[in-house]
């Protein structure tokens, strides 16, 4: 009975994950076929007859995909730090201190959360062109561009906000009694002790910018500040003529550093979803 | 020194603060402010103080397809992404061999780029693809899953539910940690059978939870986007059209700022009411109110 019973659970999961492997090992067979082979054949074949990793030196000479890659990793990183940072210092306060204006602060960074950006990236746009953070002024600008509007999220703030009050008040009293000040509280008292919190927030804000297609793809205007998720949606224009070993081939290049990053960090992403963190 | 001491919160607040007035305040206000102007005369000067492009939404047929596509879409994914993900994490939570492996090929979906796993099922989708071709070992007529205007929202559709899976399970999962064991034994030692089991002490104990992905499920079901940019633009015949993909059409395609931001602000108006019973229902404690 026991086993039967363990039997039914691991043939229904095991077909799930075929579902989830499916697209990526069918993107994957395509770029691995030769231009002797009709990706389109009937039937499909799985297994590349005439195999070749052509297709994948091909796109990298053709697209910038290493530079598409750096960017999406300069813009991801930044984002990270910074909503580390400034997540960190407004998570305190709103903590641990009585100031004039708490609730409204608190009431209004909660406001934020029930706006989606798609309702107001219009004028998010319009104030990015105002302040000249865009790619047509130079890299720089264009690179802030990208990063600033996401740099900091109501949902850090919360987030880090609940590990600040989880930590023993005496433990900051006491560093104020050796002579500490807020600053100093923060920095060698509080922040080492939300170091788990603080890589949560770190890998979802990661991926979440990773993964970003709409706000690059609005403000952008040269190509070679093209994040990843835009450069890959560009391919299919690039080769409209239907070669999909190279859009495959393109395809899977860009998700090997997430999985890569996803498989190294996994107990993270497990923790991350129990404190109920962000959504990628 | 006293006086240090009062500054000292807001220095701290400052960084996110400017962020925030910058990046959402100023365009907060400015997305109402704007679908209130008339830009028809000269778009450089527009005129405060008309329902021009409010009326002008509701006599638009575009507008409220996209408006009833919207909640179709949220009908198709919603129930399937509160429902099977709790299933799968049901099953993951059983004393088996191999979980982690299977937690993590279930999740990876999540973390792969929207646009990647768009294009994987833009080919999929082909009319000489791989899902034609087990339709038709089956013998059944192949289908038009991106050409066909009645089921091109349902194909989309799969697409979200294959990205969401994964994320709404480790939420379950985190949620069953918290079922006490006894309870199992106790319905046990009553004769529940497995589903019973379940039915009668899982799910009342994960109600909070469930509830709590109802509401984000729908919430990004409303602000669905990229499958369909990536996909099927909108089309054919506006099928798979959405608030977001009109307001993105509207907005920087056309160029229409006032009725691309009062679509915004019905947009807003919609995503408020499931925030709003979200934050203050489901979500009390992990904004500490």
């Amino acid at each position: 009975m026991k086993t039967a019973k363990g039997f039914i659970i691991h043939i229904i999961l095991i077909a799930v994950c075929i579902l989830c492997l499916l697209p990526f090992l069918w993107l994957t067979s395509t770029a691995l076929k030769g231009p002797a082979e009709n990706i389109f054949q009937y039937p499909p074949v799985f297994i590349p007859e005439d195999f070749t990793i052509e297709n994948f030196k091909m796109v990298l000479t053709l697209v910038p995909i290493v530079g598409y890659a750096i960017n999406s990793f300069i813009v991801a990183f930044f984002t990270v730090v910074l909503n580390l940072i400034f997540s960190a210092l407004a998570a305190y306060p709103l903590a641990r201190m009585n100031f004039g204006g708490k609730n409204l602060v608190f009431f209004g960074v909660l406001a934020t959360i029930m706006v989606p950006f798609q309702a107001i990236m219009l004028p998010i746009y319009i104030i990015t062109l105002k302040l000249n953070l865009v790619d047509s002024y130079s890299n720089f600008q264009g690179y802030l561009g990208l990063i600033l509007p996401f740099a900091v999220n109501a949902f850090g703030i919360f987030l880090l906000r609940q590990a600040f009050l989880g930590i023993p008040k005496e433990l900051e009293e006491s560093a104020v009694i050796d002579g500490c000040n807020s600053l100093q509280v923060f920095l060698k008292v509080l922040l080492p002790l939300i170091k788990p919190s603080l890589a949560v927030l770190a890998i979802f804000t990661f991926i979440g910018s990773w993964g970003e297609f709409l706000w690059p793809s609005i403000i952008l205007t040269k190509d070679t500040l093209y994040t990843l998720p835009v450069g890959i949606n560009d391919l299919q224009g690039t080769f409209s003529g239907s070669n999909y070993r190279l859009i495959a081939a393109g395809s899977m290049i860009s998700i090997l550093p997430i999985v890569i990053f996803f498989a190294a960090l996994q107990k993270y992403f497990i923790q991350g979803t129990n404190e109920g963190a962000v959504k990628g | 020194m006293q006086n240090n001491w009062k500054i000292t919160p807001y220095l701290f607040l400052l960084p996110a603060l400017v962020l925030l007035f910058v990046f959402f305040f100023i365009p907060f206000f400015e997305t109402i402010i704007y679908s209130f102007q008339d830009y028809s005369n000269d778009i450089y000067n527009p005129v405060f103080g008309t329902f021009i492009n409010y009326k002008t939404l509701v006599s638009s047929a575009v507008f409220k397809k996209s408006l009833f596509n919207t909640f179709y879409f949220l009908m198709l994914t919603t129930p399937f992404l509160v429902i099977f993900p709790l299933f799968l994490a049901i099953l993951i939570n059983q004393k088996i061999r191999g979980k982690t492996l299977y937690k993590l090929i279930i999740y990876l979906p999540v973390v792969v780029s929207i646009v990647v796993v768009a294009i994987a099922f833009k080919w999929l989708y082909a009319p000489n693809g791989l899902l034609n071709y087990f339709i038709e070992m089956f013998d059944l007529r192949a289908v038009n899953w991106l050409s066909s205007p009645r089921v091109a929202m349902i194909s989309v559709a799969l697409v979200t539910i294959f990205k969401g899976v994964g994320y709404y399970m480790m939420i379950y999962l985190a949620a069953l940690m918290s079922v006490p064991k006894e309870l199992y034994e106790a319905a046990e030692i009553d004769g529940a059978n497995e589903f019973q089991k379940h039915l009668t002490v899982t799910v009342p104990h994960l109600m909070p939870t469930i509830a709590l992905v109802s509401t984000i499920s729908a919430i990004s079901a409303l602000k669905v986007f990229v499958e369909i940019y990536v996909m099927t633009r909108g089309g054919p015949l506006d099928s798979t059209k959405t608030i977001v993909y009109y307001i993105y059409e509207r907005a920087f395609e056309n160029l229409d700022i006032g009725l691309a931001s009062a679509a915004c602000v019905v947009l807003l108006l919609i995503t408020l009411v499931f925030s709003l019973i979200n934050i203050f229902c489901f979500e009390r404690k992990k904004y500490g109110l």
